[in-house]
Parts: C-alpha cells; sequence; structure tokens
C-alpha cells in the first residue's frame, strides 16, 4: 500500500507541476511538452486507479494524436522565439477580457461539482449499471456504451464530425492554374494519343507546332 | 525483506528480456546490411568475426569512443533527452509480448492499446531532436516524420480493430491463443499486407524513409546528432523495428504457435516459433529496403489517407457483418 501511495505522489505533484509549468514557461514549444508531460501523469493516475482502458486511450489519442498536432502549429508558427511580452507590451491585447470570462465560468463550474461531491454525495452514486468484478472494465464499458449510452454516444460523434467538417470548410480554398497529378489520365493515356508517325521530308524537316 | 526479494526479481526478469533484445537488435542490424548487399550482388560486412557477425559490435564500439557534439545554438535538453526517449520507448513496448503461454513480463488486460500507445509516443523522440537541432534539415525531417507516422497509426489502429473483433479481448496471450485453430493471416490476408505497409511507413523504413532521405535532407532528424547519441537514435529505430515484426506475428501469425499441431513440432518451445516468424517478417523487411524506390512524399501522403484508410474500414465492417451473421463473435 506504500507503493500505491508513493507512486499516487508522485505522478499527482508532476502532473500539477507541469501543468503549472504549461502556463508559466516562456518557450511554447516547452508549454506543449510540460502538456504532455502532464498528460501522461494523468493517464498513470487512471490507470493506478483501475481504469486501464480509459489510461491508454487517453495516451493514444491525446498524446499520440492532439499533442503532435499541437506541437506542430506552435513549431510552424515559429512563436518560440516569442519572450513573455504579454503584460510588458503598452498595446492592449483583446483577448485578455475572453480568458477571463472563460476562467471565470470554469472556475465556478468546478465549485458547483466539487461542492456537490462534497455536501451532497449521494448525487455521484446514483448508477443504475451494474459493475461486475468478473469482467475486465474495458468489457463492462463496450457493454454500456453500447446500449445504454448508444445516442449519447452518437450524438458525440456527430459533434465531432461537424467540427471536423467545419474546419475542412473553412481552411479549404481552390487556387487557380495549380497543376495536379490524376493517376486516371496518367494510366488510361493510349500509344494513338501519345505518339505521331511523321512522314520527314528530307533537307526540309518538320515543324510542330503546340 | 520479501519486498526487496520482489524487486530484485522483477529486475532478473527485465535483464532476461532486454540483453537478448538489445543483442538481437545488433544481429538484425548485421542481417539487414547483409540481405540488401545479396540483393545488390554485393558481399556486405563479412570481415570483423565469422560471416562478418562481430560488424554491430564493431561499430558500437566505434560510435562509443566518438566524441559527443552538441551545438551550440541547439536547445540541449531537449536534444540530449529526444534520443534516450526513443531509445527507452523501443525498449519498454517489448514488457507485453508474450514468448509462449505464461511467459511475458507483464501480461496486462490493455496489451495491445499498450504497445499502440509506446509506439505512437515514438514520434515524440524524432519531433525533439529535429527541433532542438535548430538546424534546417533535421526540422523539415522531424516535420515529416511526425505527419507520415501520425497518418499511418490511424491504419494499424484499425487492423487491429479487425483482428479484435475476432478475439474478443485486448490480451495479447489471448489474441495468439485465439489462433489455435487458424491463423488470422488466411481470413484477414489484406489486413496482414496493409499491417505491413504501414508498419514500414511507421517505423521509417525504405520506400517511406522520407525523414532521412539522404538525397534531400542529409540525415533528417539525425542530422546534428553523433557518438553514442547517435547510436541511440540508431538502436531504437532497429528495436521498433523488431517491435512491429513482433507484433506483426503475434496478430497475423499465431505468435508462439506452432505451424502444425503434430509431435515432432510440439517439442519445439513457443519462444523459438515466434523468433523465426519476427526472422521471417524482418526478412521481408530487408528485402523491401533493397527492391523498392522510395515514395514521392504526397503519394505516401495518399496512400495512408486515401487507400489504406478506406479499405481497412470497409474490412472492418465486412469481418463485424461476417461474424454477426454466422454467430461466430467472440463471447466474453
Amino acid at each position: 500500500m506504500a507503493a500505491h501511495a508513493i507512486f499516487f505522489y508522485f505522478f499527482s505533484i508532476v502532473a500539477v507541476i507541469s501543468a503549472i509549468m504549461v502556463t508559466v514557461s516562456k518557450n511554447t514549444v516547452h508549454s506543449v511538452f510540460f502538456l504532455i508531460l502532464d498528460f501522461i501523469s494523468i493517464s498513470c493516475l487512471f490507470i493506478m486507479i483501475g481504469a486501464e482502458f480509459l489510461g491508454m486511450i487517453m495516451l493514444i489519442v491525446y498524446v499520440g494524436a492532439v499533442a503532435v498536432l499541437f506541437l506542430f502549429v506552435v513549431m510552424m508558427l515559429n512563436v518560440a522565439q516569442q519572450q513573455n511580452q504579454w503584460f510588458n507590451s503598452k498595446e492592449n491585447s483583446g483577448h485578455i477580457p475572453i480568458g477571463l470570462i472563460i476562467s471565470t465560468i470554469i472556475f465556478f463550474e468546478l465549485i458547483i461539482v466539487v461542492g456537490g461531491w462534497k455536501y451532497k454525495p449521494e448525487l455521484s452514486k446514483q448508477n443504475n449499471t451494474q459493475l461486475s468484478n468478473e469482467i475486465s472494465n474495458t468489457h463492462s464499458l463496450g457493454q454500456v456504451l453500447y446500449t445504454d449510452y448508444i445516442h449519447v454516444f452518437q450524438i458525440s460523434g456527430m459533434i465531432l464530425l461537424v467540427a471536423m467538417i467545419g474546419a475542412i470548410v473553412l481552411t479549404f480554398r481552390q487556387r487557380a492554374g495549380v497543376k495536379t497529378q490524376s493517376y486516371i489520365n496518367q494510366i488510361s493515356r493510349e500509344r494513338s494519343e501519345g505518339i505521331e508517325v511523321l512522314e520527314v521530308p528530307s533537307n526540309i524537316g518538320v515543324k510542330i507546332d503546340d | 525483506m520479501g519486498y526487496i526479494n520482489l524487486v530484485f526479481e522483477e529486475v532478473y526478469k527485465i535483464l532476461f528480456l532486454l540483453v537478448p533484445v538489445l543483442v538481437s537488435v545488433a544481429m538484425i542490424v548485421w542481417l539487414d546490411r547483409r540481405v540488401w548487399a545479396f540483393v545488390q550482388k554485393r558481399q556486405g560486412p563479412n570481415v570483423v568475426g565469422p560471416f562478418g557477425l562481430l560488424q554491430s559490435l564493431a561499430d558500437a564500439l566505434k560510435y562509443i569512443f566518438k566524441e559527443i557534439i552538441i551545438p551550440a545554438s541547439s536547445n540541449k535538453i531537449i536534444f540530449v533527452l529526444a534520443p534516450i526517449i526513443t531509445m527507452t520507448l523501443a525498449l519498454i513496448a517489448w514488457a507485453v509480448i508474450p514468448f509462449g503461454e505464461d511467459q511475458v513480463l507483464a501480461n496486462i488486460n490493455v496489451g495491445i492499446l499498450y504497445i499502440f500507445a509506446v509506439s505512437s509516443l515514438g514520434v515524440y523522440g524524432i519531433v525533439m531532436g529535429g527541433w532542438a537541432s535548430n538546424s534546417k534539415y533535421p526540422f523539415l525531417g522531424s516535420i515529416r516524420s511526425a505527419a507520415q507516422m501520425v497518418s499511418y497509426e490511424v491504419s494499424i489502429g484499425i487492423i487491429i480493430i479487425n483482428v479484435l473483433l475476432c478475439v474478443g479481448s485486448l490480451n495479447l496471450s489471448d489474441i495468439v491463443l485465439a489462433q489455435q485453430n487458424i491463423w488470422f493471416i488466411i481470413p484477414l490476408f489484406p489486413m496482414f499486407v496493409i499491417f505491413f505497409i504501414s508498419s514500414l511507413a511507421e517505423t521509417n523504413r525504405p520506400p517511406f524513409d522520407l525523414p532521412e532521405a539522404e538525397a534531400e535532407l542529409v540525415a533528417g532528424y539525425q542530422t546534428e546528432y553523433s557518438g553514442m547519441m547517435y547510436a541511440m537514435f540508431w538502436l531504437g529505430e532497429y528495436a521498433n523495428i523488431l517491435l512491429m515484426c513482433a507484433l506483426g506475428s503475434i496478430l497475423f501469425l499465431g505468435g508462439w504457435l506452432s505451424p502444425v499441431d503434430l509431435y515432432p513440432f510440439n517439442l519445439i518451445p513457443g519462444a523459438v516459433w515466434l523468433i523465426l516468424k519476427i526472422l521471417l517478417l524482418f526478412f521481408l523487411f530487408a528485402l523491401v529496403k533493397a527492391v523498392v524506390p522510395r515514395y514521392r512524399y504526397d503519394q505516401l501522403m495518399r496512400l495512408g489517407w486515401k487507400i489504406f484508410l478506406p479499405l481497412s474500414l470497409t474490412y472492418v465492417v465486412l469481418t463485424a457483418s461476417y461474424l454477426f451473421y454466422f454467430n461466430l463473435l467472440p463471447t466474453i
């Protein structure tokens, strides 16, 4: 049990410190690396409470895919050299009020969640699913996800699909005059289209206009 | 005291797995160069030791005695961390590979997801190395590699779903035991081909070795590395290749099971069969390197997203409908 506690506190401390470092660190690429460290330690905490499927999916989806795209964008924008001039600069940034509003909302949501859990503990105990220790949690997740919660599951899939289509529509632009390779045209070329046999008179030659 | 003994026992087990893996990585590099040479009617490394078997050892000694050069304008911590991460991730994935019934270091419930997660983390070693070098060629190489590995992971994930539909468990030992009647290469042969090609792309092997295409990018993300740090990248890369071969033989070629369940073949231990299957797959990897020219980058992306992804998704639907219609779905 002592080892369990040691590992729990280790991963929690790493998670909290790296979460703080995400916001504090001056180099944006370092922020993304700390974010990845945060994701990894959170997924270790998931594994420690016995939710190994969630922990692994967290690693695969967030660390393996989402954070790579973050890193991609941050590296491409070349904001790495940008120093921490956020509060030092004279010109007023328009982003600060929006950030304040969002963080206030999240703060009150956290208060509601933690307060509800603290003062009305019977609320969080209302689950009508039978959990048995016979089967692994991957199996039990599969049993409820596609039966009882199929509508929620489908709706969240639709939301993700709409977001994806929206992002594609926003960034898609058709440029004129771009040469693209067409595999169909290349394969379906016939000999008659590509080669022409000419009678070349001597000392005169031929003139090919194209 | 009991706790200390337990720790020592685990360390002993880990060493018993890691040392053979590292030695076989060195041998596999020799095999790779040798096969490549024979296809091109050359001799390959044949001087150091019998048949040149000790060539990798000599190479490793050379790397150890070379100076480690860290570029002045690089981001030093991340620059040093990158090869360590690549090497560590390539080795920790071996913890869940079963070499026989109950011959596995960690028999966890979600073994296949663990391997998938660790191999998707592998991209960070390359991205960090390329970015921290603070130089154009490594950066371009690491960006190529990140895009390539993320794209081909999608199709590998969907191929794994195909296998999981037939097994009903994420445990690697269960996946092997489910193939006692028929290896999955027979019903899922198209998926095996796609898995093989995707694992070539996932491990940055030719014909998909664009991150280190020497004609365009010098050596890609490894350009600024030297000495032991370069050797660690190189060991990690080959350990990853071996891991993908092991994963392919567990998913499709029946892992430690013998091809025929008859008397003389039963006596051979399962680990030998697994190693033979890994070697067969690696031989194919080495042959592909020798006979196929390099892909262009847009063709690589097209192959991943427009051909492999729809094909493997269609096969998931096919497999699921077949299993459902003939009542073959696995029970828990």
